[in-house]
């Protein structure tokens, strides 16, 4: 297998991001274990903004995210993940799309 | 947040939110229209074809300005394993008329386009404005929506929930399921950039002539999905779309899977020295008629992606968009100048005249599809691509074999992979649901 996280980094900086610092748009239910849901989510998430912390439990960067939305189809309905689109504004902008 | 009254709020400014904002401020109407983006389609994504005839029904002469990348004069389906593919092309010449049937576009400057078109018709868009919540009266009836801006309600007599696939509003409000898993699709999609000539070259193509390439099998790891490759004038849209239950089930990882499709010794050298410039992902609604909710209520409307019309057949979405956003606005405008009020039963107008359409006359002739190719993904994406190129190969391949032994080999190729029942099931099950 070759360094996925390299290449997911690669392609996300070519996109351009207006951050709302300090405001999460989704947030991860607290665990000490992941659910399956959540361990979907580690290889799932187009951005791979899901990753597995040293403790094991899935922690989210959303700096990179695309708003695709598949987080919320496979996480929302167990309750793991909290979703709600940035606000107004912020977020990704495609220059292309 | 605007202290007056609107005739409609529309939420989205995607291909159908903009086909009905544009609808109704042509005919008069006060629009507001909320986009949540920096611009119209800064959130956006499609492959993507545009279909001249839905587009010419909302704005004739839209060939003057729009930003339209290539004419289509060639479709190639590709059957691939991990090393071939056995394709079907059409190529005509008649595609290269004076008014094309099918374009390539940038979506995101597309939507800035009609953006712009809405805006000349006489709307109101303010964008960078998340659409929070609907407001609803006593009755239950919608009368206009929340937004996170500060005093951020609004009223209008009629909302168009023109939100998209995984817009919250209509989910939150009740008024339809969030997707599932096995009814969507996860698509990520790359922008490679290459020189006009260096396009045309590769793809056989003259000035705006545009080729579109459209592949399954083995690149989707068994799991229900297609790829693209479309050609615009100085770059090649690239992606690949699967289920998202099948990502979930089988832990491939979307971006592993773009870089393998572009790794196929098919479609590596089409974009060799490219320059990648954005890389995006959008799902699809991909549950096909069954999934579709309730599309009016009270006070409401529901189009487009946000309404599940996608035929994921045909790969034909953003015109069953525009034309429901042209007909939800229709149905509105009518009710309008009746002076009649905004109702549920009213509003079944739209509901009318989009089963009278080819959106619904599509997608119920497709109704079967989607359950068939979903629990036969392994056969249809997987065993058959692999038996076909196998067979292809061993047909070509000139080594002095008989050809009866050959013919004889393949049959029983197909036969030990899928047993006669199972290939005379495949046949029968993909003729129903394609009837």
């Amino acid at each position: 297998m070759t360094d996925l996280s390299v290449r997911v980094e690669d392609k996300l900086y070519q996109n351009r991001y207006q951050v709302d610092a300090g405001k999460v748009h989704i947030k991860v239910r607290e665990h000490d274990t992941p659910t399956a849901p959540l361990r979907a989510l580690l290889t799932a998430c187009p951005a791979r903004c899901y990753e597995l912390n040293d403790k094991g439990q899935v922690e989210l960067t959303a700096d990179g995210c695309i708003e695709c939305g598949t987080c919320r189809i496979i996480g929302e309905a167990s309750g793991d993940i909290e979703w709600n689109y940035p606000r107004g504004g912020y977020g990704i902008s495609f220059k292309f799309g | 947040m605007i202290d007056e009254r609107f005739d409609a709020i529309v939420v989205g400014a995607g291909m159908a939110g903009n086909a009905a904002a544009y609808t109704l401020a042509e005919r008069g109407l006060k629009v507001l229209q909320l986009e949540r983006g920096e611009y119209a389609g800064a959130k956006n994504v499609q492959g993507a074809i545009l279909y001249a005839d839905m587009l010419e029904k909302i704005i004739p002469n839209f060939r003057e300005d729009a930003p339209l990348e290539r004419h289509l004069v060639e479709q190639r389906f590709w059957m691939m394993d991990d090393r071939s593919h056995t394709g079907m092309q059409y190529r005509s010449d008649d595609f290269n008329e004076e008014k094309p049937n099918r374009y390539t576009i940038i979506r995101t400057q597309f939507d800035k386009w009609f953006s712009q078109k809405v805006r000349d018709a006489g709307a109101l868009v303010i964008c960078e404005t998340t659409v929070t919540g609907l407001v609803q009266n006593g009755e239950g009836r919608v009368i206009g929506v929340k937004t996170d801006r500060a005093d951020g309600e609004v009223h209008a007599d009629v909302v168009v929930l023109a939100e998209g696939v995984s817009g919250l509003l209509g989910s939150r409000a009740g008024l339809r399921d969030r997707p599932e898993a096995d009814k969507v699709a996860l698509a990520v999609k790359e922008m490679h950039f290459l020189p006009s000539e260096t396009i045309e070259a590769r793809f056989n193509l003259k000035g705006d002539e545009g080729v579109v390439i459209e592949a399954a099998g083995t690149i989707s790891q068994g799991m229900t999905g297609m790829g693209f490759i479309y050609t615009n004038k100085e770059c090649i849209s690239l992606g690949i779309g699967c289920l998202v239950s099948d990502f979930q089930s089988t832990g491939e990882t979307p971006y592993d899977l773009i870089e393998r499709f572009k790794k196929h010794p098919s479609v590596a050298p089409l974009i060799e020295g490219s320059e990648v410039k954005e890389y995006s992902a959008h799902l699809i609604p991909e549950g096909g008629y069954k999934a579709i909710p309730q599309l009016y209520g009270d006070g409401w409307v529901m189009v487009g992606d946000a309404a599940q019309l996608n035929n994921a057949i045909h790969r034909e979405g953003s015109n069953l968009a525009m034309t429901s956003g042209r007909l939800a606005a229709e149905a509105i405008f009518q009710v309008k100048s009746r002076r009649d009020p905004m109702t549920a039963e009213n509003l079944s107008l739209y509901k009318k005249m989009i089963d009278d359409s080819f959106v619904m006359k599509d997608l119920k002739k497709y109704k079967d599809m989607p359950a068939l190719l979903h629990t036969q993904s392994k056969n249809f994406f997987l065993t058959y691509p692999q038996l076909v190129s196998k067979a292809m190969q061993d047909f070509l391949r000139v080594d002095g074999t008989p050809k009866a032994q050959k013919e004889k080999a393949t049959l029983k190729s197909f036969v030990s992979a899928r047993s006669w029942w199972g290939l005379a099931g495949d046949a029968v099950r993909l003729a129903r649901a394609w009837r």
